[in-house]
């Protein structure tokens, strides 16, 4: 019994110590992603602007046959004839081409931005193992107390970054805006959330808690990621309209605005992650209801916490039918979506801290 | 499929949002590609109101089922439930709500009128959910005509020019129109379009499941919302305390310590018949470290039969493991100690034994409560009357000369029970209900020691307290029970619920995953006698990804009807735009 609870202890120490090494190696991230910034201001992207001004005659591409090198059964390539599609833009949208990221095309910023994806890589495995250590000290889900829940909730932000990566989606311009947030996760997590490993209190033993727990911080992470595209769009939104009426932005401004993606490609990134994780929070929240209705013999109390996972919910549907509706689209639905992600965090961190519910095992 | 990549696209401009391309350029191509009411050109708000009673409660119904209003309601009920969350709410803590008035002297009487001590029942925030409900009726009903109309129905017809679409192709072939149409039909059937030939052109649709899925997680919430509330109406909750070994507990009325039901319940036929009995209450705690004394497992075993005189099996309640019973399920919700005492009149006769369970203060249980001997003591002189004492009981005990005494530990490590001891009337029979927790002590007397105060004495397990001149005497016995209460719960329609929040989960990923477009392909010969092809895509959704499925598309029609020998680049029939 007591050599157990040494090697947990011991344990407990271990994923410290990774925690604030993970904690190291982000913060090197975080530099190289600055001067993968800085480094990418040097070339000269003004394709905004350039494209903004030729849409009026927009010729797309001549229609036509395309040649489309396939795999053969055999291993060897052929070349295919085929059609080519033409698109038409939105009538009123405008047709923008993304920007070429923070590197700007530059080749040392491109090095430093290597890097920087490298060592968030090395970063989250460190990270990772830390929250893996922490389970294995407890032997139980890490998901315990604030503290837990905040590094698997930055570990989860970076897997799910990380995944949309190895899918070669485009999502470099993610990469310091998150790096800079799991820091201060990390940093709110390890100096004032601190809470030394331990058992759950018996209201916690169930496996309802992996279920509706892990659903929790993964919708959590995923809508943090929305968030920040929004976000991002917004900026990119405002930046674009001042073009497109003639104006002239500040320096700054264009340096970093021309090298994010488009505001429609932004606005349709953020929609389609936000859509696509509505259906799990849903669950999540039916999850939380049928613990809590084995845990405390009621599925639905009005307790704080379920009050504010039912006003996120009810907040991400707002913004889905905003978006059908048809005055409410582009800028109106990002403000809701900001709204919506605004009161998930509310119920993150807010709740536990601020108010008392039966929830406030949050250990703070 | 052979091929890696599905045709060029022309980057940005995915056209992912046709409702701007509907409507006016496409004509009837774009038109119902979805269920969704299309408001926003009824805008017709000032002019409309002339119509009378009638026309006013259109115009009204118009308003409330529209998506803008739906929009807003949902924005409203948002909003409204925050204030329930940050402001104490008598149905969850009642003590906090009155601890707030009192603290909030002014606010509290407006808070009251405004019904914030209880949001989610009171007028206005049953207005917000009751419209929006009515508005969600309002709003399945014509789509789900209107959604079973297109299911009946075809896709319509190709538009003129196919260059308005948000995607396109076009290709000149020798392979005859006919042949083309046919191969087309064939390939848009085998993926599942639903395909007919209208004219010179193929027309098809796909992804009704979308709508479908959209209606269904609709419905569902109204499911959900209605066998919620058919649970409340019936449901019925009680308390039961029972000390180890407590005669049992049957499923009646009268067996329970307090009761709530729903306003149509009915006692006689809605209590499942059952009963059950605590054996053994097994509480763990956290011995060594920083969250020394936290509870670790709570358990509590029982035994129960079902039915009238069904068998007895065993089983355990756990915190999170309620006992259930053919829909009622009987939880644990809180344990203590029942400490046995037993007291003698003054020739040493046994009056009463009994395990008298004491109510915990703090989270180390400390416990307070009372120990009553209604009847069967007579006084020295033989005259009948009550012994009252007030119990005050520590698991663990620090030890003596520590001030106040209470409790270090939450398990027996050092148990010691201090009692202070009334002689007179209870009052029990007074009529006044009474807190069994309390002794009143207006209509006592004190025995007193022999400094002339209160007589009280600290207590070991063993320990008897004697009564002075010989009026008998309190023995702390060395069993100490445990106690557990339970939460009996019976709560209809949460099956229906659940299936609503599980039909709703599907319908809303349907909704949500699945993309409704149309595929339209013409081939026509063109002016010099060669056929050309054109193939056109329309999505709605807006995560579509049609410019990539239509160039897939075309690259199999391809395939069958290849280009015709011309150098130069095919020109769609009518001339390209612009
Ligand atoms: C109880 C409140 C409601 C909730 C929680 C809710 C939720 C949702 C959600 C999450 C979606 C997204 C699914 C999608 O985009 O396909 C949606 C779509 C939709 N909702 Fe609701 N809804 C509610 C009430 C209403 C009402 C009252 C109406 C009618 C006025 C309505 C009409 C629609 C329509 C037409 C769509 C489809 C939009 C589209 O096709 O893109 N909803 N709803």
């Amino acid at each position: 019994m007591n050599l157990a609870a040494a090697t947990n202890e011991n344990l407990a120490h271990i994923s410290n110590v990774l925690i604030y090494s993970s904690m190291a190696v982000y913060l090197l991230a975080f530099f190289a992603h600055m001067a993968e910034w800085l480094f990418g201001s040097r070339s000269k992207v003004g394709r905004t602007a350039a494209a903004l001004t030729q849409q009026k005659d927009s010729a797309t591409a001549t229609p036509g046959t395309v040649k489309v090198q396939v795999k053969g059964k055999n291993g060897g390539t052929t070349t295919l004839e085929r059609p080519a599609v033409v698109t038409r833009a939105v009538a009123g949208a405008r047709d923008v081409p993304d920007g070429p990221g923070a590197s700007g095309g530059d080749e040392q910023g491109d090095l430093y931005g290597r890097i920087a994806v490298s060592l968030t890589v090395l970063a989250f495995l460190v990270e990772a193992s830390g929250v893996l250590t922490r389970a294995l000290s407890v032997q139980r889900a890490p998901w315990g107390n604030m503290y837990e829940f905040n590094i698997t909730f930055s570990t989860v932000a970076v897997a799910v970054y990380l995944g949309f990566m190895l899918a070669k989606k485009n999502i470099g311009w993610l990469g310091l805006p998150l790096v800079t947030t799991v820091l201060l996760d990390l940093g709110l997590a390890v100096t004032v959330l601190y809470t030394a490993s331990d058992q759950l209190v018996p209201a916690l033993h169930s496996y309802w808690l992996y279920i509706h727990v892990s659903t929790a911080i993964f919708c959590g992470a995923v809508f943090y990621v929305g968030a920040v595209a929004t976000l991002l769009y917004l900026f990119r939104d405002a930046y674009e309209s001042k073009l497109a009426s003639g104006g002239q932005p500040g320096k700054f401004a264009t340096s970093v605005m021309e090298r994010l993606p488009a505001a429609a490609s932004l606005d349709k990134f953020s929609y389609r992650v936000n859509a696509a994780v509505f259906p799990l929070w849903t669950f999540t929240i039916i999850a939380g209801a049928i613990w809590a209705g084995d845990a405390w013999g009621r599925y639905w109390g009005w307790d704080p916490k379920e009050t504010w996972s039912f006003i996120t919910w009810v907040a991400y549907a707002c913004y889905l039918h905003a978006r059908a509706t048809a005055g409410w689209k582009g800028r109106k639905a990002a403000y809701l979506a900001l709204i919506a992600f605004g009161c998930w965090l509310f119920n993150y961190y807010g709740v536990n801290i601020f108010v008392t519910g039966k929830h406030s095992y949050a250990g703070v | 499929m052979s091929t890696t990549e599905s045709g060029k696209t022309s980057t940005a401009s995915e056209a992912s949002d046709a409702d701007a391309v509907t409507g006016d350029e496409l004509g009837a191509a774009g038109s119902h590609l979805s269920t969704a009411p299309e408001e926003d050109r009824e805008d017709r708000g000032p002019n409309l109101p002339r119509l009378g009673v009638i026309g006013w409660v259109r115009w009204f119904w118009r308003q409330l089922t529209s998506m803008r209003v739906a929009l807003i309601l949902l924005f409203l009920l948002s909003l409204g439930a925050i204030p329930g969350s940050l402001i104490p709410q008598s149905g969850v803590d009642e003590m906090k709500v009155q601890t707030f008035k009192d603290a909030h002297t002014t606010l509290a009487p407006v808070y009251d009128k405004l019904g914030l001590f209880h949001v989610y029942s009171s007028v206005w925030f049953s207005a917000i959910y009751i419209l929006l409900f009515i508005s969600l009726i309002g709003c399945i009903v014509p789509r789900t005509w209107q959604f079973v109309g297109q299911l009946r129905g075809r896709a319509p017809g190709a538009p003129k020019r196919f260059t308005h679409l948000p995607a396109s192709v076009t290709w000149r072939t020798d392979t005859e129109p006919e042949q083309v149409r046919a191969a087309a039909l064939a390939l848009l059937k085998k993926r599942r379009f639903r395909a007919h030939v209208a004219g010179d052109a193929v027309a098809s649709e796909k992804g009704y499941l979308r709508e479908a899925g959209n209606l269904i997680f609709h419905v569902a919430l109204i499911v959900l919302l209605v066998s919620f509330a058919w649970g409340q109406l019936f449901k019925s909750e009680g308390g039961k305390l029972m000390v180890e070994g407590d005669g049992g507990f049957s499923n009646a009325l009268p067996m329970y310590d307090d009761f709530k039901s729903g306003s149509l319940f009915d006692s006689d036929t809605d209590l499942t018949p059952f009963s059950f009995q605590l054996d053994k209450f097994v509480g763990t705690y956290e011995r060594t470290g920083p969250n020394k004394a936290t509870p670790r497992t709570y358990r509590a075993d029982v035994t129960y039969s079902v039915g009238a005189d069904g068998k007895a099996q065993k089983t355990a309640i756990e915190v999170n493991k309620p006992l259930e019973i053919d829909g009622t399920k009987v939880y644990l919700n809180g344990h203590g100690y029942a400490p046995t005492v037993t007291v003698r009149d003054g020739r040493g006769k046994i009056v009463s034994r009994q395990a008298v369970p004491l109510l915990p203060i703090d989270s180390n249980v400390t416990s307070t409560g009372a120990i009553k001997v209604m009847d069967g003591y007579r006084d020295k002189s033989g005259k009948k009357e009550q012994l009252g004492f007030n119990a005050f009981f520590v698991p663990t005990f620090a030890g003596s000369g520590k001030g106040n005494m209470f409790s270090q530990f939450p398990a027996l490590d050092y148990p010691v029970l201090a009692v202070s001891a009334y002689h007179g009337s209870l009052g029990v029979d007074s009529g006044i209900p009474q807190n069994v927790y309390q002794l009143d002590t207006s209509n006592m007397k004190k025995f007193k020691d022999s400094k002339g105060e209160l007589l009280k004495e600290r207590l070991r397990p063993g320990e008897t307290m004697k009564l002075p001149n010989g009026a008998g005497s309190i023995t702390f016995d060395k069993d100490i029970k445990q106690w557990a209460s339970f939460q009996i719960t019976h709560q209809p329609g949460t099956g229906w619920a659940l299936t609503g929040a599980l039909a709703a989960i599907a319908g809303l990923a349907a909704s949500l995953f699945i993309q409704r477009r149309r595929v339209w392909v013409r081939a026509a010969p063109g002016a010099d006698g060669v056929t050309v092809v054109e193939m056109g895509g329309l999505g709605r959704s807006e995560s579509s990804k049609v410019a990539e499925e239509l160039g897939e598309l075309a690259a199999h029609l391809h395939e069958q009807a290849p280009s015709a020998a011309d150098p130069r680049p095919a020109v769609p029939a009518e001339g390209a735009e612009k």
